[in-house]
């Protein structure tokens, strides 16, 4: 009976016809396209887009310059150079990324002691030309200031999982 | 001396050309269109939503897109032979046009009502191989020759199930003229009592045109474009064109063929008013839309296997129905009077 079910299906071209008829039936489904960029999908607060460099609520950077970051980047992106500064605390005299380099692992995020960088949620930051990807720290610091609500946001949303 | 043009012969003159132009610029219109619909057919087929950008459902597309070939640059290969390769296009493109001269759109629209039309159109169809063989031959490029190759011997063995199709349809019509073929219809259309020739057929028109899923030709994962790889601008754009008047042309005779051509499906009064054209667009449509709904569906062939199935497949079975047909003809006495 198998047999000659098979064979009639066969003479009928069943497989063809079936897989058109599936063709058909999709035709008629909605689309799942998203209208990007006039629509945009969700976004995890873990997403790791372009990076900025935090403050303190009072205005003072929070890095530290302790390196971490540099020396965990697996990418060698990240360039600091730092000096004690008149009020003998430490910081960086120069906190460089290139973001042509960068791999955008999370790894530097992580590293940070006082989540002074991080990766926030822009991923529209394409340019023109290589120069504009090498950022520096007046560029990381007016990020951070820019995304400052939604950076804070997302870290106190993943705190519980880190 | 303007007497040329009170000439009886120059009037008629006149008269053919404005006939031809008025085939071939909707033609070409529909082309165009042919191109979108096939990008919105295959997109909604994978849930995406096709070009919707460019003005209203993004209907303007097939404009912008010929509008971009025609500000591109016509690139000749160094090694090229110059002419040949800009004669190929042509040849493809005026082709798959000139077919268009016996096709009846509906009762008397046809420019030539000669009485081997139907041997015409697979003339035509057939030397269309000429266009494809001789862009791979003058670009002198690897994956333009592989590629005419492969056309050439693709149409060439489908042709030969296409014309034991057409045979089949002969012998139960009794002319080759394809006014006659359609007014054979009138009681029923071939596609019922032929359907398993119907079939043939639309699967050889695949290869023929080299449509998914045997567009071996320009398989873009082992030949980069086919034939066409070494081509840009509007010689580009005469290929693309070629090769979609060649897809409705086929259709159109399919539809001459098989499905009445610009009979409607029962004769009854209200049907008959809906002028022939219409139904004839409305049959080429359907088929056209199979051709996209196809690609949407199947995978590409490989080439053993294309070549196995038009040889040890259709052309055995076709030529089993050209016996069975004619065989059942005879035996009922059925053979049409003017054979």
């Amino acid at each position: 009976m198998g047999k000659i079910f098979r064979s009639f299906w066969f003479i009928i071209l069943g497989e063809l016809v079936s897989g058109m008829f599936l063709t058909l039936k999709y035709m008629f489904k909605k689309p799942v396209t998203i209208n990007y960029p006039y629509e945009k999908g969700k976004l995890s607060p873990r997403f790791r887009g372009e990076h900025a460099l935090r403050r303190y609520p009072n205005g003072e950077e929070r890095c530290i310059a302790c390196k971490l970051c540099e020396a965990v980047c697996p990418a060698l992106a990240i360039t600091i150079e730092s000096e004690p500064r008149d009020d003998d605390s430490r910081r960086t005299t120069r906190y460089d990324i290139d973001m042509t380099k960068c791999i955008y692992c999370g790894l530097c995020e992580e590293a940070c002691p006082v989540d002074a960088i991080v990766q926030g949620p822009n991923y529209e930051f394409a340019k023109e030309s290589r120069e504009e990807l090498f950022y520096d720290k007046e560029k990381l610091l007016e990020n951070g200031d820019r995304w400052e609500s939604v950076l804070s946001n997302n870290i106190q949303k993943d705190k519980q999982f880190r | 001396m303007f007497d040329i043009f009170y000439n009886e012969n120059f009037l008629a003159f006149i008269f053919i050309m404005l006939k031809i132009i008025g085939l071939v610029v909707p033609l070409l219109v529909i082309v165009a269109f042919l191109t979108y619909a096939e990008r919105k057919v295959i997109a909604s087929v994978q849930l995406r939503k096709g070009p919707n950008v460019v003005g209203p459902f993004g209907l303007l597309q097939p404009l912008a897109d010929g509008l971009k070939l025609f500000s591109k640059e016509t690139i000749f290969p160094t090694v090229s032979n110059k002419i040949v390769f800009l004669l190929a296009p042509m040849v493809a493109f005026s082709l798959s046009i000139a077919a268009w001269a016996v096709i009846p759109i509906a009762d008397g629209w046809v420019i030539s009502n000669i009485n081997v039309g139907i041997l015409y159109l697979f003339a035509i169809s057939s030397l269309s191989v000429y266009g494809i063989i001789m862009a791979g031959w003058a670009s002198n490029s690897k994956y333009a020759f592989m590629g005419a190759l492969r056309s050439a011997a693709q149409m060439v063995s489908y042709e030969v199930s296409i014309g034991l199709v057409i045979v089949t349809v002969l012998v139960c019509v009794g002319s080759l003229n394809l006014s006659d073929i359609v007014h054979a219809q009138k009681s029923v259309w071939y596609i019922f009592p032929l359907f398993p020739m119907f079939i043939v057929f639309f699967i050889s028109a695949l290869a023929e045109t080299n449509r998914a899923p045997f567009d071996l030709p320009e398989d873009e994962s082992s030949l980069v474009g086919g034939y066409f790889t070494e081509y840009s601008s509007m010689l580009f754009a005469m290929f693309f064109l070629g090769e979609y008047a060649a897809m409705i042309m086929m259709s159109g005779m399919a539809t001459i063929l098989f499905l009445g051509g610009w009979l409607p499906p029962f004769d009854i009064a209200i049907l008959n008013q809906i002028p022939g054209f219409i139904w004839f667009a409305g049959k080429t449509s359907l088929m056209l839309f199979t051709f996209l709904w196809v690609r949407a569906t199947f995978p590409r062939f490989r080439y053993d296997q294309l070549m196995r199935i038009g040889w040890k497949v259709f052309l055995p079975f076709s030529l089993l129905w050209v016996v069975l047909t004619s065989g059942f003809l005879i035996i009922f006495d059925l053979l049409p009077s003017s054979v």
